[in-house]
């Protein structure tokens, strides 16, 4: 029988690798999601079998509870939605990690006997990464919900308190591996785990939240291979490795995007220097020149137009406007214009966000391209529609060194001819930076909800 | 019983490059699926959290296994089916755009 689980585990591993590698194209993607969710399927019912399992109810009311939980979340989620909605099924995963490293503590220590050494700093590991990954993970989604301050909040010595934090409950783990019939220290290692998770969140500004998401995502993988330790399962093992990859390279992606070194993000506390800088540059300065249009004005300069480029932001999933974008799209190309999308890598708040929402209004795929592709179309192209957008297409990153965005890679919408900004105020981004493309002669500010504005322009185009 | 968990290790690396190779091979465009996805196989904590919650131990290792059990399969059943949802999407997308 144990074999049999062990081929189990076996199967739900290889059918995990099948799946992921079903997602290198749209059309086996979600077959290959499906593969792996059977893999799943297999690992748990070959987990039932185990001879060590004596009583089932409670594994059922357990099983149905999180199954109904996970099933409503994922079927009224919004799209727009999904970076938090991530960032929170990665903290239950965390959290299911911490809980079962509690478990298997309170299961096996006896007052005065020592643990094996490896199954203490399995469990140990498994407690304290999935503590921090628990944690962590709930403030980043808070964070992406607005429901704790996006702002980085920072406090005298954050990184010598984490530091504190983290080697004190290592030290912890450490001492219990000595003299482990200590619930109370035991306790507090887990108090310092999930407070490690809050703090070294916190101190990150809300712009860098789907980094952290991805790296979040990465150490969900590796609690649960921790967890593997602990119970010694080989499945456990290979299933977190892969998450943990597919997380690091994630991470890796969204940093080369913003032209940001890994250690920066982490402890750059990201926004706090330009609140700093911000009295010249920032919301403060004088109110410069900006061209205000009005969506009749913009419609003739679209519909009048040889090619245009939509550039959407998150401002565009704000306010739930994709569908709008494609109405656009259609009428534009009906007269005979050329529309192309320009998708930033860290357009939206996660890698690949924009490309679900204009998947979510049916824009057919081959009309996206990636930065690289469409910087060089810029300079031959008539109007760059810039939706609820600003980072990522500020000329700062190119121009001006002491910018907190300098060198991160922009699209090059301020070569294109005319550019019409689609903005609900003049208020800065999610990073916090004033935009210098706002007060150029080319650009005409449209102000108003994404959405109405997009309505409006349909209208008027229809006119022109 | 230390060799016992160098092997775990040797699986454990090995893994990490399998994925790292399948995982490079996704284009950007499927990325936000590829988190989600790989997010649900984390869940596979659900092993761990149903063998804990199931040996009928203490009271309270059994406790804090079933909320594991719970935890777990949030991750797995709420990952899986919004990464379906998405996918989906972008699978009608040929024939409906134009």
């Amino acid at each position: 029988m144990a074999a049999l689980i062990e081929l189990a585990y076996l199967a739900a591993a290889a059918l995990f690798i099948i799946g992921l590698k079903r997602m290198a194209s749209p059309a086996t993607a979600r077959a290959g999601n499906f593969l792996s969710a059977v893999g799943m399927l297999i690992a748990i019912v070959g987990t039932l079998l185990d001879r060590h399992i004596v009583s089932f109810q409670w594994i059922v009311v357990g099983g149905a509870i999180g199954s109904g939980l996970g099933l409503w979340m994922a079927r009224a989620v919004r799209m727009t939605a999904m970076p938090q909605m991530v960032g929170i099924l990665n903290g239950f995963g965390g959290g299911a990690s911490q809980l079962v490293g509690a478990a298997e503590w309170h299961r096996l220590m006896q007052p005065g006997a020592l643990l094996p050494l490896d199954t203490a700093v399995s469990i140990y590991m498994s407690t304290l990464i999935g503590g921090v990954t628990f944690a962590g993970s709930m403030v980043a989604a808070g964070k992406l919900q607005e429901i704790v301050p996006g702002r980085p909040v920072l406090f005298p010595f954050q990184h010598l308190f984490n530091l504190v934090l983290f080697l004190g409950g290592a030290a912890m783990g450490m001492y219990l591996l000595i003299s482990p019939g200590r619930p109370e220290v035991f306790a507090a290692m887990n108090v310092a785990a999930l407070l490690l998770g809050v703090l070294l969140v916190i101190p990150i500004g809300g712009a860098d939240m789907p980094v952290v998401i991805c790296l979040l995502n990465s150490y969900s993988g590796l609690a649960a291979a921790t967890t593997g330790f602990v119970i010694s399962n080989h499945g456990l093992i290979i299933s977190g490795a892969l998450v943990g990859a597919s997380g690091i390279i994630l991470t890796q992606i969204m940093c080369r995007a913003m032209n940001r070194s890994f250690t920066n993000v982490l402890f750059g506390g990201f926004g706090a220097a330009i609140a700093a800088s911000g009295g010249s540059g920032g919301r403060g300065a004088a109110p410069r020149g900006v061209r205000e249009t009005s969506a009749e004005e913009a419609a003739l300069l679209l519909g009048y137009a040889r090619s245009v480029i939509v550039v959407p932001g998150y401002g565009l999933a704000v306010a739930q406007a994709q569908h709008q974008v494609r109405e656009l799209a259609d009428l534009l190309e009906k007269r005979g214009v050329e529309v192309k999308y320009a998708i930033h890598p860290v357009a939206g708040r996660m890698p690949g966000h924009m490309n679900v929402l204009l998947a979510e209004a049916n824009v057919p795929y081959p009309k996206l391209f990636d930065m690289e592709q469409i910087n060089p179309a810029f300079e031959w192209t008539d109007v760059a529609l810039v939706v609820g957008a600003n980072d990522v297409v500020n000329p700062a990153a190119r121009n001006t060194p002491n910018s907190p965005i300098y060198g991160m890679p922009i699209l090059d919408v301020d070569k294109a001819r005319h550019v019409i900004f689609l903005k609900r105020s003049l208020n800065p981004g999610f990073a916090g930076i004033d935009n210098e493309l706002f007060y150029n002669e080319k650009t005409f500010m449209l102000f108003g909800n994404a959405r109405d504005s997009l309505m409006k322009l349909v209208q008027e185009v229809k006119n022109v | 019983m230390m060799e016992g968990l160098v092997i775990l290790l040797v699986i454990f690396v090995l893994a990490m490059f399998v994925g790292l190779e399948v995982v490079t091979k996704v284009p950007a465009r499927l990325h936000t699926p590829l988190m989600s996805g790989s997010n649900a196989i984390s869940g596979i904590t659900i092993i761990g959290s149903t063998v804990v919650a199931g040996l009928g131990a203490t009271k309270l290792a059994t406790v804090l296994g079933v909320i594991a059990v719970a935890f777990a399969m949030i991750n797995v059943v709420g990952g899986y089916v919004v990464t379906d949802r998405m996918l989906q999407m972008f699978k009608k997308k040929p024939e409906g755009g134009k």
